[in-house]
């Protein structure tokens, strides 16, 4: 099934949040941000702006009635600067004016005196200062201090990967109104509809019900929505209270880039042993975790790093160490993977060095260490239904590895400027909220009198195809025809308490709540048929929306049915309620079972590089994807394909550059580059895996959004090869991401750290 | 006053012309499926299409309609996708669908546009022509598989296209809607009104709404796109004339130019994206005076020379490499504006190179650039021009290596001593598009590059490990 929304976006009749009809009197919102990272605030002069005509009000933290905070895990994070500065960017006002243009020549007439103060922008630096969000969290298995002694070869090491933004096209905003009883709706292009309310409620000083948050769709979130997106409705909501006025907020690009986090930069020391027979006996590493100025979902993703330390790999001996550190950087947040990509990174690295030293493949160490059924992960958790081994030798047989590295050892030798490169690069994803109370989800389903179905569930449609999939759950369960379905804007009034559209989890967690409102009604249609028939209801079954009995085809069809219902006065409403069984995790001793279920896969990076211009090609991407039953093929597989690329953007040419102030210097899409249609894989190839699929997974078909991403880490490696293969002295390093600058000067490294060609003439 | 169609409806407008022709759209005229996503003609989310009425026919091209003026609609016909949709989907809209080229959405209507505007062409169709027109197109979510596999549906369905007539084909064949059989009659009824004389000049816009979105909207603006007289390619004894209005497109369409350059599109291709090289003026790159504007490293290595007028009207010319004093300083004054570019029509002995990296090897700006003219007789450098971008505050032009060159024996000798006085005239500094050291090598790289890619049997990579 195509994806239901495909036809309104083709057509540009989708609607997104700055796409909403302005009502009359809306007024425009825009904030004045910070203009350095770390400084006190001594004085801001308004008083230009305020006395230019069209400038209705500007709001300060003074103007807040409830409480300036709107920190999700702690409550560390101001809506407004009070009297400190803590990032570039950070809001500081906002300016509520009769147009944006008036709002943006207000802004420039607003002057600030500051204190400056020093600023933190690397997690090491704020390690050593003790700067830190949180205590520190170990996760230990086995006892490494022992087992280094049993190991033939240890190597250490450190690994950094920047950050990564999220370049959702549609940028950040919101829309609020003021209703009725001192109530507000709100549009926001939010992942997170609930926190947006509960954060209004709190900064607003009123209960949570006389909030309504409505979400119909996000032009791309990637996790850049799940917290961030909460500072722009709480601030056009606080300006509807104050001013009852309609005010909408969508942001600038700049604007966006500057003052929203990302994802978080790592940096990373590694020490891996192995046995003389290449068995990881025993690794350690720590994380440094560049949380920026405050918490938002810090935390968090600190733990999915430690749970996905050694991703697909069985290790007895484990104790890996995360600290997330408070920097003047925009607070970092979610995206796509969640702190498990920067964990895998730092295990492959270890691998690679160790296969480099050892003059071996990489793949003979993956190979001798892949995770088998029963083998515990570090947080206890036991892998079971575990498809590790079969999706590392599927994906080795069926893309024919040998003929593949064959293929590349000919082409390099026969190639003085190009040169190849190739890696494997598994993934061992688990599914679930690591946060085990987030696990739970509802779904309200409407039966109308004329047989149409309205569905709202907690989810959040934002390209990922949840919408239809919620559609084909609902066909499925009623035997019902898509036509007659329809998925609900997201709203907090119609499905409360929700948790964010994330961790891959969205379409389970809201598709099984659905499913039991669906089970529900029709069990009541059912009892309605088989009283009308005078059979039981046993005896009665819903195929193609006709009624059968005994399987004989009866002349009921779904809207008679219905009608039948109604005027028995049935209840043709339901709520269904989900919470995943089995899952839970103790943080005192870190152990438990966090993951409903893992996925699993596995994938070859093929690229070439231009040794003359320092430039590069993906060739190919050919991957294993334990999908389990897949439900949805074009959706899954653009789930897949967009995650590769997304990937692949992360390790080549996104880079985040902030100067030494904690300016970000790559502040637009002219300084910050994400894949274009050239620069993604020539070939991208997608096998499933064989599997029976797992029970706690929506109709057995496995979560899909985040796994993807990280078969991109594959490029990192590919490339150093290719850069080995032309230069022997280059010596391996673990800086992601690998820019066409790392690649040139990799290329042209001599062995004794001589300085950089023309550096004389500089000096 | 703005007259023009838009979609099927004649707009006539007293809106600034400064404005964005996007904001215009979206927010006067309230055609909300025209997206934004950058506001600097970096994603492609916002485009349009513009066709011209030009001896009788209708010539349509994408353009990024954040960064383009709402004066040079004038008398023009645009179209947005609310003027491309009909009772059923366009083959394009069909083919995005069919392959799940679209998630999110929010990019689809710009990928949408762009491939109306590829169907529009008086040309045949590729497949490398379908997906060429999504160049400067940006989607997120999908990884792009999907929507090449939706190009090659639609440069399928495009193989029997009258590119005599395509607009007659199209609409027969369910891709445009009909009205577009009646838009050369509606726009040749339209009177184009005097050209305001404002005081600051708009070619394409490309740059100044970059980085000057309100001052323009706010400034009156003297239009330049549309006038005859500033556009244009041609020959003139030994030399080849080009209009300072002239776009990127019409070089890269240029059969003067295809001829001079037998690699103009992969050079040119490397040059921002169809909707920008669609409207960006090579004047626009030269007076912005960026030290890394590709056209400007293009035509310093020619030797061009520039031919500036007044406001009295006063002529004067320059060889381009002397238009710069220092960074953003320019020999011209506030009066002043480019008229053409001339060059010298290079002989067979005569050879030229255009080398750019950039983090993102298309649609994006360079680390480095650099191009080269060279000509060699019996393998003496008769004469050299080589042009370096990114490595100092102005557009360089290399004159110490030039120098050093010319009258040398074209050996591997000569360039490795070259490329030893190249970096004695750079100085490069750090920032987003790379640190100085790797400029300075990327730099003697890509000279190299010139020579490995004009003189293939001489020089090899090996020379420079």
């Amino acid at each position: 099934m195509k994806n239901i929304d495909s036809i309104g976006h083709v057509r540009g009749e989708s609607i997104y949040l700055d796409d909403i009809p302005v009502r009359t009197g809306t007024l425009y919102a825009l904030v004045y941000d910070a203009p350095c990272a770390h400084a006190r605030i001594k004085n801001v002069d308004y008083s230009k702006a305020e006395a230019l005509p069209g400038l209705v009000r500007i709001l300060t933290h003074r103007d807040i009635v409830g409480e300036n905070e709107i920190g999700n895990i702690f409550q560390d994070e101001p809506l407004l600067a009070e009297d400190e500065i803590h990032f570039w960017g950070m809001p500081i006002a906002l300016i509520i004016a009769e147009s944006e243009y008036i709002a943006r020549q207000a802004k420039k007439l607003i002057s600030i005196e500051l204190e400056e103060l020093p600023v933190i922008t690397d997690p090491r630096e704020a390690r050593a200062k003790n700067k830190l969000i949180a205590p520190p969290r170990t996760f230990k298995m086995g006892d490494t201090n022992s087992a280094w002694a049993a190991c033939e070869y240890i190597f250490e090491g450190t690994t950094e990967t920047n950050g990564q933004e999220h370049l959702y096209i549609e940028t950040q905003g919101a829309y609020a109104y003021p209703t009725e009883h001192g109530s507000i709706r709100i549009s926001s292009s939010t992942q997170g509809p609930t926190q947006v309310q509960k954060a209004i409620a709190k900064v607003l000083g009123i209960p949570m019900h006389k909030v309504e948050v409505d979400v119909t769709r996000l032009g791309g979130g990637f996790g850049g929505k799940e917290d961030q997106a909460t500072a722009w409705g709480v601030l056009v909501a606080l300006a509807a209270q104050i001013l009852k006025k309609p005010i909408k907020y969508s942001l600038h690009r700049m604007d966006d880039m500057r003052m929203t986090g990302k994802r978080h930069p790592y940096s990373s020391d590694y020490k891996i042993g192995l046995s003389k027979d290449l068995k990881i006996l025993a690794y350690e590493a720590t994380f440094h975790q560049n949380a920026g100025a405050s918490a938002d979902l810090s935390p968090a993703v600190l733990e999915r790093t430690l749970f996905h330390a050694t991703n697909m790999y069985s290790v007895p001996n484990v104790e890996v160490t995360a600290y997330s550190c408070r920097t003047h950087l925009p607070p970092n947040t979610a995206f796509r993977g969640f702190g498990g990509p920067q964990g895998m990174f730092v295990m492959e690295a270890a691998i690679s060095r160790a296969a480099n030293e050892l003059g071996i493949a990489a793949r003979d160490i993956q190979a001798r260490n892949i995770l088998q059924e029963g083998d515990e992960f570090p947080y206890g958790q036991k892998a079971e239904k575990c498809h590790a081994q079969k999706v590392w030798n599927t994906t080795l047989k069926h893309y024919n590895i040998e003929e593949i590295e064959q293929e590349i050892a000919t082409f390099n030798s026969e190639n003085k400027y190009y040169k190849k490169g190739m890696a494997i690069m598994p993934v061992c994803f688990g599914i679930s909220f690591t946060n085990t109370p987030m696990n739970h989800a509802r779904a309200l389903v409407h039966i109308y009198q004329d047989g149409s179905v309205g569905i709202s569930t907690g989810g959040v449609e934002m390209g990922q195809g949840l919408n239809t999939k919620m559609v084909q759950v609902a066909m499925a369960e009623l035997s019902l025809s898509a036509q007659r379905i329809k998925i609900e804007t997201t709203n907090t009034t119609r499905v409360a308490n929700t948790s964010p559209s994330a961790a891959s989890a969205t379409a389970d967690l809201n598709g099984k709540a659905l499913e039991q409102a669906c089970k529900e009604l029709k069990k009541r249609l059912i009892e309605t048929a088989a009283k009308h028939l005078k059979s039981d209801n046993s005896n009665i079954t819903i195929e193609n929306e006709f009624v059968f009995n005994n399987n004989k085809k009866t002349d009921i069809d779904w809207e008679k049915l219905v009608q039948l219902a109604f005027l028995d006065r049935v209840c043709l409403t339901e709520n269904g309620h989900y919470a995943t069984p089995v899952i839970y995790f103790d943080k005192a001793k870190e152990k438990g079972h966090p993951f409903a279920y893992h996925v699993y896969g596995n994938s070859i990076t093929v690229v070439t590089v231009d040794c003359l211009r320092g430039r590069y090609e993906i060739d190919a991407v050919k991957l294993v994807h334990d999908f389990g039953k897949k439900m949805n093929t074009p959706i899954d597989d653009g789930q897949i394909e967009g995650g590769v690329v997304q990937g692949i953007g992360w390790m080549t040419m996104e880079e985040i550059l902030y100067n030494d102030k904690g300016k970000l210097l790559s502040n637009a899409l002219s300084t910050y580059k994400i894949p274009d249609i050239y620069s993604v894989p020539k070939e991208l190839i997608i096998k499933n895996l064989e599997t029976e699929g797992h029970p706690l997974a929506i109709r057995k078909s496995k979560a899909v959004g985040e796994p993807p991403l990280m078969y991109g880490i594959g490029a990192y490696f590919a490339i150093q090869n290719a850069v080995k293969a032309f230069n022997p002295n280059y010596t391996l390093k673990y800086d992601a991401p690998f820019t066409p600058e790392k690649v040139l000067m990799g290329l042209y490294e001599k062995v004794e750290k001589e300085a950089p060609v023309g550096a004389e003439i500089l000096n | 006053m703005t007259t023009f169609i838009l979609n099927n409806q004649l707009i006539q407008t007293d809106q600034p012309q400064g404005m964005t022709l996007l904001d215009f759209v979206r927010y006067h005229k309230h055609l909300v499926g025209t997206k934004i996503g950058c506001r600097e003609g970096d994603c492609g989310a916002c485009n349009l299409l513009m066709g011209e009425l030009i001896d009788g026919k209708m010539h349509y091209k994408s353009l990024t309609s954040c960064i383009t003026p709402l004066g040079n609609a004038q008398g023009k016909h645009i179209v947005s996708i609310e003027g491309l949709n009909m009772e059923k989907l366009t083959p394009y809209q069909q083919a995005m669908v069919d392959e799940s080229g679209s998630q999110c959405g929010i990019c689809t209507v710009g990928f949408i546009v762009s491939f109306a505007g590829e169907c529009l062409a008086y040309r045949p169709n590729s497949y490398e022509s379908v997906i060429g027109a999504i160049d400067g197109n940006i989607c997120r979510c999908t990884g792009y598989k999907s929507i090449e596999r939706a190009a090659k549906i639609v440069y399928n369905k495009l193989k029997n296209k009258d590119i005599a007539n395509p607009v007659a084909w199209l609409v027969q064949h369910g891709f445009i809607p009909e009205y577009f059989m009646d838009i050369p009659k509606k726009i040749s009824q339209i009177v184009v009104p005097t050209p305001l004389n404002g005081h600051v000049i708009v070619g394409g816009g490309t740059d100044l709404f970059v980085q000057k979105h309100d001052e323009i909207y706010e400034s009156s603006v003297n239009l330049i796109s549309d006038n005859k007289h500033l556009t244009g390619i041609r020959k003139e004894g030994g030399k080849c004339i080009i209009g300072a209005a002239t776009n990127a497109t019409q070089m890269l369409e240029s059969d003067i130019l295809n001829k001079i350059f037998p690699n103009l599109y992969a050079h040119l291709k490397l040059v921002s994206s169809t909707p920008i090289r669609n409207i960006g003026t090579v004047a626009g790159n030269f007076i912005n005076a960026s030290p890394i504007g590709d056209l400007t490293a293009f035509f310093i290595a020619l030797n061009s020379t520039i031919y500036l007028k007044n406001k009295s009207g006063n002529t004067r010319f320059l060889l381009l490499k002397d238009l710069y004093k220092g960074y953003k300083i320019l020999d011209k004054s506030e009066d002043e504006y480019i008229t053409h570019l001339s060059f010298d029509i290079p002989d067979s002995d005569t050879y030229f190179n255009f080398e750019k990296v950039s983090k993102r090897t298309y649609l994006d700006i360079a680390s480095v650039n650099t191009a080269i003219q060279i000509t060699v007789q019996n393998d003496y450098i008769e004469e050299v021009h080589i042009s370096a971008g990114g490595v100092a505050p102005i557009p360089k032009y290399l004159q110490q290596t030039c120098n050093y060159l010319t009258g040398k024996h074209l050996t591997e000798n000569t360039i490795s001593e070259a490329l030893e006085v190249m970096q004695s005239e750079v100085a490069p500094i750090s920032d987003a598009r790379g640190a100085k050291e790797y400029k300075r090598l990327l730099l003697r790289q890509l000279v190299f590059a010139h020579f490995m890619e004009l003189f293939p049997e001489k020089f090899e990579i090996a020379m420079l490990a």
